[in-house]
């Protein structure tokens, strides 16, 4: 009979196993879906998995994938430090919106003028706005105790909804003659993100890998990264060690909405160069998968972020080429999840085959 | 604008209609936290629900099976969250979110043939003599008999727990797990059956909103009703007669809006929509959420 036995310490080799496993089992059943919706297994992971960096128009795809891995770095590493201490903000795409509707906001301001303070004001104004929708949960937890999980998520629908308000209103180009959408930022050269189209390469990407290094010192160098993860293992020890904890929170919902903030201001002065009803394409909710599959970890999110987009690249080709529809791939991003937390057991238990007795 | 084409009764009748789906998936995940599990998967298993009732509908070509389906939909997409959050000890949060994405994704797969289709009409059950009451006879008493269920099922879970001995166990291992281990409970098979319980009551919340609310299938038809469950949850502190007090509240907001943006309010839709959401908000923030189960969100592993 299969038992569990807790370890004393996680399991170093599982650490790092674990996530390699579970995308392998996410390959494995992703190649069983995909040869019950009538596609050929092989060629379809070849496709998601491969074609996007090593087939003959990867030259196309490789900027892609740093397009889309940018924001899902941004905001996952904005999340990794609540989920450490304990703090679920859920509500990312919210703030990912408001960071974009603000900045955006700011730059159509000045149209037509070119200067060059116009971008890092946007910035400022992405990044406040972003933080300002996280501190509406963050406050009311610290506050009054309400849970911070359903009042972020809530706050994602009232920023859809305004999103929606703003892209047909306030923002709306006034040059359209009555199409909804703002006017393209990334025609304006003062207020856009872009550094150079061709290879990919925006501010947002410099950000992101900012973001990192920041965060990697922070959580294995800084008292404050301390405080964090002491807050999340123990909460009483936490208090004992002189924690803060309504000011953790306060803090750990600031940055994680500042990040999500600044990810949407550079996707929409950039790569969707306009507030439309839908340019948020769902990064809020995808960076959640890749802040778990980088275990919390700056470097380790980097590299899930690179396989996260790289399933986004790897679906729109499979999309096109092979008509695979777009839903397999979120049900695909799904099933990594699900095998991340299932694999996660044998980092913190080992199995032991023991004979049946009574327990 | 126009108040004067809003009439109270109807209002009050769609009431108990736009209430039903947040109440049937909200007494489900009540029975799973007071078993000391948080599922925050209910929007992904009522998604889930959805689209299994409306295809179990359409192929079978009845109602009735539509709805077994969606709960049996619903109930299985639990069980994964049972296997893995009682047998493979992972974070009953993350779990949960994970679950919430691979539903939505499970349904859009599921329902791409069924875009566009219209659900057969489900007829109303007047309830005879009852409904011939003015004014509260069209209220109360004059819909179709998803509606009742859900009120059946809140007094079912009343009574269960407060009155018989499994709902006292299933109490005694949301409290505080370890003793109910000690005293010979098995507490995972206890979470295991509230956890699919939950799911087929979600399941059921879902094909309400793809059968009768909407009445077709579409994406995200759910859009955060799950959540808004969730929320009504906490607002009735654990207890079953309260939370038809929340549900009845946020199925008033939602119909007041649709009606108020029916009726030309000068306000933008976009921010009439917020409504809903926006309530619950302050609803979380007013109502002082009493005493959580004991071992709520704590993870069982029994060890030596």
């Amino acid at each position: 009979m299969i038992r569990l036995e807790k370890r004393t310490a996680p399991s170093r080799f599982w650490t790092y196993a674990a996530p390699l496993l579970a995308v392998v089992l996410t390959m494995v059943c992703g190649a069983l879906l995909f040869a019950a919706l009538g596609n050929d297994p092989f060629v379809t992971i070849r496709t998601i998995f491969w074609d996007p960096l090593f087939s003959e128009f990867s030259w196309y795809y490789r900027p892609q994938l740093l397009i889309k891995a940018a924001p899902l770095v941004l905001i996952a590493i904005g999340l990794s430090f609540g989920f450490r201490a304990g703090v679920w903000n859920i509500g990312a795409e919210g703030q990912y919106i408001l960071g974009a509707i603000c900045g955006a906001a700011v730059g159509l301001a000045f149209y037509p003028t070119e200067s060059v303070f116009i971008f890092p004001l946007m910035i400022v104004a992405g990044a406040l706005g972003g933080w300002a929708w996280a501190m509406i949960p963050g406050f009311l937890r610290v506050r009054f105790g309400t849970n911070e999980i359903l009042v972020s998520l809530m706050l994602v629908y009232v920023a859809q909804n305004l999103l929606a308000s703003m892209a047909l209103g306030a923002l709306r180009n006034p040059d359209a003659s009555g199409f909804p959408g703002s006017r393209n930022l990334a025609r304006y050269p003062s207020a856009t993100s872009w550094i150079n189209e061709g290879a990919g390469l925006h501010w947002g990407v410099v950000f992101a890998f900012i973001a990192v290094i920041f965060a990697y010192i922070t959580l294995s160098r800084h008292i404050f990264g301390f405080h964090v993860r002491l807050s999340g293992q123990s909460p009483r020890a936490a208090r004992f060690a002189g924690v803060n904890p309504g000011l953790l929170v306060l803090i750990c919902m600031g940055i994680s909405g500042a990040l999500a903030g600044l990810a949407g201001l550079f996707e929409v002065a950039g790569p969707s160069g306009l507030i439309s009803i839908d340019f948020n394409a769902g990064y809020g909710f995808t960076a959640i998968i890749v802040a778990f599959l980088g275990r919390l970890h700056p470097v380790g999110i980097l590299l899930a972020a690179g396989l996260m987009a790289l399933t986004y690249i790897g679906g729109e080709i499979a999309q096109s080429n092979l008509r695979l529809p777009a839903a397999a791939i979120q049900l695909l991003q799904g099933m990594l999840l699900f095998f991340l937390l299932a694999v996660d057991v044998l980092t913190h238990y080992r199995v032991r085959f023991t004979s049946r007795r009574v327990v | 604008m126009d108040l004067s084409a809003i009439n109270p009764i109807l209002l009050l009748a769609s009431l108990m209609v736009a209430a039903t789906p947040i109440l049937l998936a909200a007494i489900g995940e009540l029975v799973v936290e007071r078993a000391g599990v948080l599922n925050l998967g209910v929007e992904g298993m009522m998604i889930t629900g959805a689209v299994c009732g409306f295809i179990a509908t359409i192929t079978l070509g009845s109602s009735v099976l539509g709805f077994a389906g969606a709960a049996l939909g619903g109930a299985l997409l639990a069980l994964v969250f049972g296997i893995l959050t009682q047998v493979l000890l992972s974070n009953q949060v993350a779990t949960g979110l994970a679950l919430t994405l691979f539903g939505l994704g499970l349904a859009a797969l599921l329902g791409q043939g069924y875009i566009g289709i219209k659900a057969p009409v489900i007829p109303k059950w007047p309830v005879p003599v009852l409904s011939d009451i003015p004014v509260i006879g069209p209220i109360l008493f004059n819909h179709d008999p998803v509606v009742y269920l859900g009120i059946l099922i809140v007094a079912a879970v009343w009574f269960f727990l407060s009155f018989t001995r499994a709902g006292l166990i299933l109490r005694a291992v949301g409290e505080n797990h370890d003793a109910a281990h000690a005293l010979g409970y098995h507490v995972i098979r206890v979470r295991l059956l509230a956890i699919m319980f939950g799911g087929a009551c979600a399941g059921l919340g879902g094909a309400y909103l793809s059968l009768v609310r909407v009445p077709q299938w579409t994406e995200g038809l759910t859009a955060g009703a799950g959540w808004i469950a969730l929320a009504i949850v906490v607002f009735a502190s654990w207890r079953p007669w309260r939370l038809l007090l929340g549900a009845y509240l946020f199925g008033g907001v939602t119909v007041l809006q649709l009606n108020l943006q029916a009726a030309g309010l000068a306000v933008p839709v976009a921010y009439l929509s917020m409504a809903p959401y926006l309530a619950t908000i302050l609803v979380l923030v007013m109502m002082r959420a009493g005493r959580a189960p004991g071992s709520l969100a704590q993870p069982f592993h029994a060890s030596r």
